[in-house]
């Protein structure tokens, strides 16, 4: 399983105020797609957060990519911590791009944290600014961008190093229907070719239009997993 | 695979590398770090460390250099100076001199009493007295170097002994005077070496607040390359590259600053070197290692604080 909870239970802060994620049990697959979904303040940024390791869970088990992820008191090393997160693809609920580089520098981020030869960074980079259709605005800083525009710097950033499992937080928010589309083939593209692929949303119709097992939470609880016996609607 | 295949396949990966290395910008800064760490303050503060320690080093160097040489002309021997050689010793029948050489020649703590010529004798006091030190008109003494025997210390009533042959005799000790010119030269590297120990440790403290106050502009940055996997190594690394190279320019221009003042310095002390002139050269090159220290010490302290720091992360 690529990624697996049981029972775990996150809160932020000291510990006595009250948990935001509460005794979550469930898995993914290797190359499972999973849609999540609940009403805003639900808890699916903080269950993501849990995935890509930006929070500790505060009980119960949690496992990505194959590796335990001990709970928040336990030191972990922190080269496998880092090494994990350069297989995930995150596209930020508020795109966190870095504002003094320029769009192609915040996509190539992940390929030169990860070391990769700048021949290959400046090829792969150049391809997937193409594809969000953002190829001419490669020298423009974020503020210079529109919401849309600078979302699409954030997707393309999490997909460019073709990670593991991607993981995205509402990537459809400041995008028209047409770009939702076609972040939606992407995602589906990656899916299909090995890509453990979660999306967190509110955006009900681009669910009606692209069917696929939901995982619902409400108040930090897991009340809904279409996981098991799951059927393409006809 | 034959070898002609292997050769190619290196000559191909290391194509590979040169265009790879070909496309490389000169300097990256994913972090930002040439707005957050700013090329004013941290180069001239450490330039006036450079300086600073520059001169220290300097007064180190001279002070060991003038120890040694004192301690060398104290084991050159006893100086025994003989005023108005030429004429008649109290027996009458010899120069004061030749008196004087043969009653040393008698003494069982002396190992060998060498007369030192007049040539010699200009030589050592030309820094004083310049040229004219050969043709002077007033009367040179005669001056005899002594070794003793290594078990004797001159003994008291050395100078006694020497007065009855020609009256008005000097033995010179210079042991006690070598012994205390060392103490001072000891303590002056004493301090010197405190000095250079407190400028470091400012330098460091000076860094790490440097390197903090980058910390803190870059926190959002450092957090989001975090998130996507970036080691500590990585980060530590940018800042290390370029704190060190900030370091590096103050040191070159401290080290350059304090080359004309230690040029002076040098000038001033020449006449009082021994012939053959001082090792300048030498010490002045050492001063090159100073921006090489200031690289070190920048680039390792801005290694440990953005670690320290990092740590606190999950
Ligand atoms: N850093 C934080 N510190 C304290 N509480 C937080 C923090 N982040 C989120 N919360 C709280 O956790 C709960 C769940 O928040 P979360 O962001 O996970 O919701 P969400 O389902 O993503 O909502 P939305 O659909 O609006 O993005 C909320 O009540 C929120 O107030
Ligand atoms: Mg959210």
């Amino acid at each position: 399983m690529v990624v697996r909870l049981d029972q775990v239970g996150l809160r932020y802060g000291p510990s006595g105020e009250d948990e935001v994620l509460r005794g979550i049990s469930l898995a993914v697959p290797q190359g499972g797609f999973r849609w999540l979904q609940g009403p805003s303040g639900a808890g699916k940024s903080s269950l993501l957060r849990l995935l890509y390791l930006e929070a500790r869970p505060s009980r119960g088990r949690l496992s990505v990519l194959n590796t335990d992820i001990p709970i928040a008191e336990t030191r972990l090393g922190r080269g496998m911590l880092a090494r994990l997160r350069r297989r995930i693809g995150v596209v930020f609920q508020d795109f966190r791009l870095l504002p003094h580089l320029t769009a192609f520098e915040n996509v190539a981020l992940p390929l030169r944290i990860a070391g990769r030869p700048e021949g290959q960074v400046r090829a792969d980079v150049q391809e997937i600014l193409a594809w969000v259709g953002l190829g001419r605005r490669r020298d423009a800083h974020p503020q210079e961008l529109s919401g849309g525009e600078q979302q699409r710097i954030a997707i393309a950033r999490a997909v460019v190093h073709r990670p593991a499992l991607l993981l995205a937080d509402e990537p459809t928010g400041n995008l028209d229907d047409a770009q939702a589309e076609r972040l939606m083939q992407l995602l589906r593209e990656m899916n299909r070719l090995g890509t453990t692929v979660i999306v967190a949303t509110h955006n009900a119709a681009l669910v009606r239009r692209h069917p696929g097992p939901g995982l619902f939470l409400d108040g930090g609880r897991l009340v809904g997993d279409e996981a098991d016996g799951y059927h393409e609607p006809e | 695979m034959s070898r002609s295949d292997r050769a190619a396949e290196r000559l191909a990966l290391a194509a590979e590398a040169a265009r790879n290395r070909a496309l490389r910008p000169a300097r990256r800064d994913d972090l930002g770090l040439r707005r957050a760490l700013s090329d004013r303050l941290l180069p001239f503060l450490v330039a006036a460390m450079t300086f600073l320690a520059a001169l220290t080093c300097a007064g180190f160097v001279a002070s060991s250099g003038m120890a040694a040489r004192w301690r060398a002309g104290a084991a050159a021997g006893i100086v025994v100076q003989i005023p108005d050689p030429g004429a008649p010793a109290a027996d009458g029948r010899h120069t004061r001199r030749a008196a004087v050489l043969a009653r040393l020649a008698t003494l069982p703590w002396v190992a060998s009493a060498t007369p030192m010529s007049e040539g010699a004798l200009a030589d050592m006091l030309r820094p004083w007295l310049g040229d004219s030190a050969a043709n002077l008109v007033v009367p040179l003494p005669a001056v005899v170097v002594l070794r003793l025997t290594a078990t004797n210390p001159l003994p008291p009533d050395a100078a006694a002994t020497l007065d009855t042959v020609a009256p008005g005799t000097l033995i010179e000790d210079p042991g006690l005077w070598v012994t205390r010119l060392t103490r001072l030269a000891t303590s002056v590297q004493a301090l010197s070496f405190l000095v250079l120990l407190i400028v470091a440790l400012v330098a460091v403290s000076v860094i790490s607040v440097a390197t903090r106050a980058g910390l803190a502009a870059r926190r959002d940055a450092i957090a989001i390359v975090h998130l996507l996997g970036a080691t500590d190594g990585f980060v530590a690394g940018r800042f290390a590259r370029r704190i060190g190279r900030l370091c590096l320019l103050g040191g070159l221009a401290g080290a350059v600053a304090s080359v004309p003042v230690l040029a002076a310095l040098l000038g001033l002390s020449a006449p009082f070197e021994a012939k053959g002139g001082p090792a300048i050269p030498l010490e002045l090159g050492a001063l090159a290692a100073l921006p090489a220290v200031t690289w070190v010490i920048g680039w390792g302290t801005a290694q440990v604080a953005v670690r320290r720091w990092l740590a606190r992360l999950v």
